[in-house]
């Protein structure tokens, strides 16, 4: 099995940690893995602003990388679910629709493909998960808030995998975060409020980290957080299912 | 009468939250009637059968919708209602005033409607010499405080007591200071029972038409509609074309979700149906297009039509909670007036499908399934596409794809972050980038993970 690694772009540039713990995690499981050099974005960025018309160049540079690959497998639940809702290929349909077919999120692709049952990893720190909206409502990681049907949720289910992890409960457990792409400057003023009330529910809880499928949630939330001046950190969950902390 | 807006959904937002432990409080109080709702739906195993059944009955009756509307016609009219036919908004309201002429009335009472909210019928029989009171509660506290209701099922949700208190001081003549929600509920019950004894032509909304009898259904807590029609020798009642539904026996399933979705209680106090009108009285029924076959033909926003009115998802839009329905600027506010407004004049509305995370949580609430977020995701398309777009935000996306759609330029755009500090979040003015207003700039780091991987894998170009 040959899986190709999307990092979407904000994560490569800001993020690499995240990125690294990807891979690294997909090769402890004896995954084989390549990331395309050539890979920049999905294209979401300017669909979720009206401009789906212009991600033609974009869709076309994504079906180029990662057609060739079994699996694709990216650590972001938000930029995943637009390839599976929107990738087109004027030139290569057939490979584009095959692409929105194999592409995961990290998550799910370790719960539901390589079916994980056992991490080496120990992290003894409080952590709350933030349900990022496209990786719960989108692409279904756990179960919405809103359904009468029964409880799941698969990164939760890999957290308590880790060693010494204490997974803190919140008042509102699914509620979105207000990052939402250009919304978090388009929409300022709620975007920000929505942040604070989303970091708040977790430090009430006492949370020392607050992790996450999607790292643009935790940016926005990171964002808050140090502006406020607070201890408290922003990890993917790759990082977490990663760690190696010496206790 | 409402005025062109001069401000978009953003900057009445920010206004809004000018005023931190207000927005809480409103924020806290839609979110307990979110969980009252979540409480209400869980008491009920099949709850997500009730939906899909919901959302399929209205699915079929748009589809049929015509036939229904005839059927509904004839079957009215052989029960002794008059039916009339409107077009559109002033269509609508000069119907209602001819009716009102021809019995030489001046003064009416009228229970919730969100359809003549739509239409301004308020503000279009003030100017003829008519006046209008509404007997919902919540309705005539914005109506003494000269506001449009904020949400369409809680309409002065967004006044507390006290605020609701002045209002009665200024305008009912309680004392000054009190808030005391008994006395304030006793001094509306007194004014309004005033009113419904002295009108002559009472109108109420339509919560649902049935097709096979010709009859339809008013649902309130408060049993004003009731009040005001049985009292008055005129009833009309407004309804848009979607509130059909084909039979008697379908009316169960919208009933047991609509209060459960919209205040959580299993049924509204009265679900009342009316059939024909009582010896030597009159009942008119007005069925309204005003741009409802237009959205009908647009595919990927006709499912907005199956909308009953609860209001569950404004309840659980964390935007709508923190932005206040009035920042909305449109009769029916949050994520499903943010569907429904720009189809009725998408300039004006072009701000509304913004207005919002595409969280989703909206569709999940939905009593009857409709795709709000994924429509508010299309009507972006189609705002754009129309060209109601700001154009520096044209520009600045033209901008972005080509650097993204180019791994050569997106490599050598720098060092790990250096276009994204320059560009990010996504390209917006940056001479006072509203990111870091509130919030740090993410730090970038010593290497992009492309750098990373160069040095410690065999790339694979």
């Amino acid at each position: 099995m040959t899986v190709g690694l999307f990092i979407p772009c904000y994560v490569n540039q800001f993020y690499p940690n995240a990125g690294i713990a990807t891979l690294e995690l997909l090769e402890k499981a004896g995954v084989k893995v390549v990331y395309p050099m050539r890979q920049t974005c999905c294209g979401q960025p300017m669909a979720n602003s009206g401009f789906e018309h212009l991600t033609k160049d974009c869709n076309e540079l994504f079906v180029r990388n990662f057609a060739e690959f079994d699996y694709v497998v990216s650590p972001s639940g938000s930029c995943v679910l637009h390839v599976k809702d929107h990738l087109h290929s004027e030139k290569r349909e057939d490979q584009a629709q095959a692409i929105r077919g194999k592409i995961y999120e990290l998550v799910e692709f370790l719960t539901d493909v390589l079916q994980i049952e056992q991490l080496p990893a120990r992290f003894p720190h409080k952590v709350g998960l933030h349900q990022s909206c496209h990786g719960l409502r989108g692409l279904h990681l756990s179960q919405m808030s809103e359904l009468v049907a029964p409880t799941f949720s698969k990164p939760e289910k890999l957290l308590r995998l880790v060693q010494d992890l204490e997974l803190i409960p919140l008042s509102r457990k699914d509620e979105c975060c207000g990052f939402g792409g250009t919304f978090c400057v388009a929409e300022e003023a709620v975007s920000v409020k929505m942040g604070k009330d989303r970091v708040a529910d977790h430090l009430q809880h006492e949370a020392e980290f607050i992790t996450g499928a999607d790292m643009s949630c935790l940016m926005h939330m990171e964002g808050i957080l140090r502006r406020q001046k607070s201890n408290v950190k922003v990890m993917h969950i790759a990082e977490i299912l990663n760690a190696q902390e010496i206790g | 009468m409402k005025t062109e807006p001069t401000k978009d959904h953003a900057a009445l937002a920010h206004r809004f939250n000018q005023d931190e432990p207000r927005v809480n409080w409103h924020d806290e109080t839609l979110w307990f009637i979110r969980e009252k709702r979540d409480r209400a739906a869980f008491a009920i195993p099949d709850w997500e059968l009730l939906r899909e059944t919901a959302s399929q009955i209205k699915f079929h009756t748009l589809s049929n919708l015509s036939q229904y509307l005839a059927q509904f016609e004839a079957n009215a009219q052989a029960n002794g209602i008059t039916v009339h036919w409107a077009a559109d908004a002033r269509e609508h309201n000069q119907i209602v005033h001819s009716i009102l002429q021809q019995h030489g009335v001046t003064q009416m009472v009228k229970s919730k409607s969100m359809l003549t909210e739509e239409c301004h019928l308020n503000d279009y029989l003030e100017q003829h010499g008519i006046e209008v009171i509404d007997s919902d509660l919540g309705e005539r506290i914005v109506q003494l405080a000269k506001e449009p209701p904020s949400h369409i099922v809680l309409p002065c949700i967004h006044l507390k007591k006290e605020e609701i208190g002045d209002i009665f001081h200024m305008h009912l003549g309680t004392q000054a200071g009190v808030a005391d929600p008994q006395i304030l509920t006793e001094t509306a019950r007194q004014h309004l029972r005033e009113t419904f004894l002295t009108r002559k032509a009472a109108l109420t909304g339509v919560n649902f038409a049935v097709a096979e009898t010709g009859e339809f259904v008013v649902c309130t807590n408060e049993g004003n509609a009731d009040m005001g029609a049985h009292l008055a020798d005129v009833h009309i009642a407004s309804m848009g074309i979607e509130k059909l539904i084909p039979r008697r026996a379908d009316l169960g399933v919208f009933l047991r979700l609509l209060t459960r979705s919209a205040t959580g209680q299993p049924i509204t106090t009265y679900s009342s149906h009316f059939k024909m009108p009582r010896p030597g009285h009159e009942l008119h029924l007005v069925l309204v297009d005003n741009g409802r076959s237009v959205q009908l033909g647009r595919e990927d926003f006709r499912n907005s039509l199956k909308c009953i009115r609860c209001g569950a998802c404004m309840n659980t839009c964390p935007v709508y909670r923190r932005s206040g329905g009035h920042s909305y600027q449109s009769a029916v506010a949050g994520p499903i007036g943010s569907i429904l407004a720009p189809n009725l004049d998408m300039k004006k509305h072009a701000d509304l499908p913004f207005a919002s995370t595409l969280c989703g949580s909206c569709s999940n609430v939905c009593p009857v399934k409709i795709d709000i977020h994924n429509q508010l995701y299309k009507w972006r398309q189609v705002i754009v596409r129309e060209g109601y777009a700001d154009p520096k935000k044209t520009v600045g996306m033209k901008a972005m794809n080509l650097v993204l759609s180019s791994p050569k330029t997106f490599t050598l755009s720098g060092k790990a972050g250096r276009w994204f500090m320059k560009t990010v979040p996504f390209l917006v003015s940056n001479k006072m980038n509203p990111w870091y207003k509130h919030r740090e700039m993410p730090q970038p780091p010593k290497e992009s993970f492309g750098e990373w991987y160069r040095k410690n894998r065999k790339p694979h170009e």
